[in-house]
C-alpha cells in the first residue's frame, strides 16, 4: 500500500470520527461539564481559605480532568463494534495500528482539548497563580493525549464485554497514576515559582512512549476483542 | 489468477466441534456456498475465512500462502459483508462508502454514485443512513463491495431483508462479479441462481 493512500485513511477516518462527533454533539458535552462541576463544586465545599484551595488546586484540576477522560472513554470504539465498522477496520488493507491512531486523536480532539481550553479558568477559580496557568495547559497538552491512548488500550481489550466498565477502569487506572503524579507536581511547583523541566520531560517521555506503543497493542487487543 | 484454499481447518465453540478437517479449493470465477442448519458453525467459518477469527487447526491459503502471516496483503484482495451492515447510521450513504473506498484498494474506474446507482440507491447519497430502511441500509452495504478491487467476496447471508427486486440485483452482481474472475464465498437460505458458474456447495451439517 502506497504512503499517500495510507495518510488519505488517516485524514477520512480522522474526518469521519469528527463528522460523527459533531452530529451527536450532545454527547459530547459530558466529560467536559463534569470536568466544569468538579473543579468548580471543590472550592464551594472546602470553604473560603485561599492558600487551602490554592493547595488542592492542581490536584483537584488534574483528578478531574483523568476522570473526565475516563468517563468519555467507553464511546472510543463502542459504536463501531456495535455496527460492524469495527470489523471492517480490521479487514481493512491499512495497518490497524495507524487507523487506531486516526480514532484516538479525533477521540482525543472532541473530548481532550475542551479541558484544556477551559482549564485555565478553572485554575484562576482554584486561586492558581498566574505563573502556574502555562505550565497547567502544557501538562495537559501533553497528558490528556497519554490518557487516551492508554485508555484505547482498555476500551479495546473490553469492548466485547457487555459490561466491561468496572474491568475498564481497573485496568486504565494504575496506569493513569503516573501521569497524574508528574502532571500535579508539576503544577504545584510552578505554583511556587520554581522550574519544572524534570516533570514536564517526564510526561513529554511518556507521551512518546504511549504514543509509539499504544496504538500497536490496541490494535492487537481489538483482534483479541473481535475473534 | 488467484487461488483461495482451505486446509483441515477445525473450529470449537464452547467445547462443541463445529467443524474439522474442512478442505477446499476455489479458483477464479467460482463462488462457495456454505449451507447448514443454524448454529452449524457458517459464520465461524466465514470469519475464519476473512481472517477475523483464528481457526483451531489447518490453514487458510491465499495463492498457497497463509492468510495470518499475508496479513493486510491479504485483506486488500478481500471484501467482507457480516451479519451487520458496517454503515455508520449517522452518516450519509455517500460518506459510509467514501471511508470504505478510502479502507480498502479503492476502484478508479468506478464512482460512488454509479455504484449506489448499481444497488439502487441512485438520489440517495445525501440521506442520512439511519432514515433508510433495513433492505436500502443492506443494499448500501453491498455497495460497498462493488467500490474496491477485491476479488474475493465474503458474505454473511447477504440477501437478509431484501426484498425480490434487490435479491435478483444482487445476483446479478455475483454473476458479474464471478465472470470477471473474482471468487465469493457466501451462506445463504436463499436459493440462489448463479448462471454463470457450478458454484462448490459445502453442508455443514452432513
Amino acid at each position: 500500500m502506497s504512503q499517500r493512500s495510507l495518510t488519505s485513511a488517516f485524514v477520512l477516518l480522522l474526518r469521519r470520527d469528527l463528522t460523527l462527533a459533531y452530529r451527536r454533539r450532545a454527547e459530547l458535552m459530558n466529560p467536559l461539564l463534569f470536568f466544569v462541576l468538579v473543579s468548580s463544586l471543590f472550592p464551594l465545599g472546602i470553604g473560603s481559605n485561599p492558600k487551602l484551595i490554592a493547595a488542592v488546586g492542581p490536584g483537584v484540576i488534574w483528578v478531574a480532568a483523568l476522570l473526565a477522560a475516563m468517563l468519555s472513554l467507553d464511546s472510543m470504539f463502542r459504536s463501531d463494534f456495535e455496527d460492524g465498522s469495527l470489523e471492517q477496520f480490521m479487514l481493512s488493507s491499512h495497518p490497524v495500528s495507524i487507523l487506531v491512531l486516526a480514532k484516538v486523536f479525533a477521540h482525543w480532539l472532541v473530548t481532550g482539548l475542551p479541558l484544556i481550553l477551559v482549564a485555565p479558568l478553572l485554575g484562576v477559580l482554584l486561586a492558581l497563580p498566574t505563573e502556574a496557568l502555562g505550565v497547567l495547559m502544557l501538562t495537559l497538552v501533553l497528558g490528556t493525549p497519554v490518557l487516551s491512548l492508554i485508555g484505547s488500550v482498555g476500551v479495546a481489550l473490553t469492548v466485547g464485554l457487555r459490561r466491561g466498565g468496572v474491568i475498564l477502569s481497573l485496568l486504565v487506572l494504575p496506569l493513569y497514576v503516573p501521569v497524574l503524579i508528574f502532571a500535579a507536581d508539576a503544577v504545584h511547583t510552578a505554583a511556587q515559582g520554581i522550574p519544572t523541566t524534570a516533570q514536564i520531560s517526564f510526561l513529554a517521555g511518556l507521551l512518546a512512549l504511549a504514543l509509539a506503543l499504544a496504538p500497536l497493542a490496541t490494535a492487537s487487543s481489538l483482534r483479541v476483542s473481535l475473534s | 489468477m488467484s487461488r483461495f484454499a482451505a486446509r483441515d481447518l477445525e473450529c470449537i465453540r464452547d467445547d462443541r466441534t463445529l467443524f474439522s478437517g474442512l478442505h477446499f479449493d476455489l479458483g477464479a470465477g467460482q463462488a462457495l456456498v456454505l449451507e447448514g442448519r443454524n448454529g452449524s458453525g457458517k459464520t465461524s467459518l466465514l470469519r475464519i475465512l476473512c481472517g477475523i477469527r483464528l481457526p483451531e487447526a489447518g490453514k487458510v491459503l491465499w495463492d498457497g500462502e497463509d492468510i495470518f502471516k499475508l496479513g493486510a496483503e491479504y485483506h486488500q484482495h478481500i471484501a467482507y459483508l457480516g451479519h451487520k451492515d458496517g454503515n455508520k447510521l449517522d452518516l450519509t450513504p455517500g460518506e459510509n462508502l467514501r471511508m470504505a473506498k478510502g479502507l480498502g484498494k479503492a476502484r478508479d474506474d468506478l464512482d460512488l454514485e454509479t455504484a449506489l446507482d448499481q444497488v439502487g440507491l441512485y438520489g440517495f447519497e445525501d440521506v442520512p443512513t439511519r432514515n433508510l430502511s433495513a433492505g436500502q441500509q443492506r443494499r448500501l452495504a453491498i455497495a460497498r463491495l462493488l467500490i474496491t478491487d477485491a476479488i474475493l467476496w465474503i458474505l454473511d447471508e447477504p440477501f437478509t431483508s431484501l426484498d425480490r427486486q434487490g435479491i435478483a440485483v444482487v445476483e446479478k452482481l455475483f454473476d458479474q462479479h464471478l465472470a470477471k474472475g473474482g471468487m465469493a464465498a457466501l451462506t445463504t437460505h436463499h436459493r440462489i441462481n448463479l448462471q454463470v458458474t457450478q458454484a462448490l456447495r459445502i453442508n455443514l451439517s452432513a
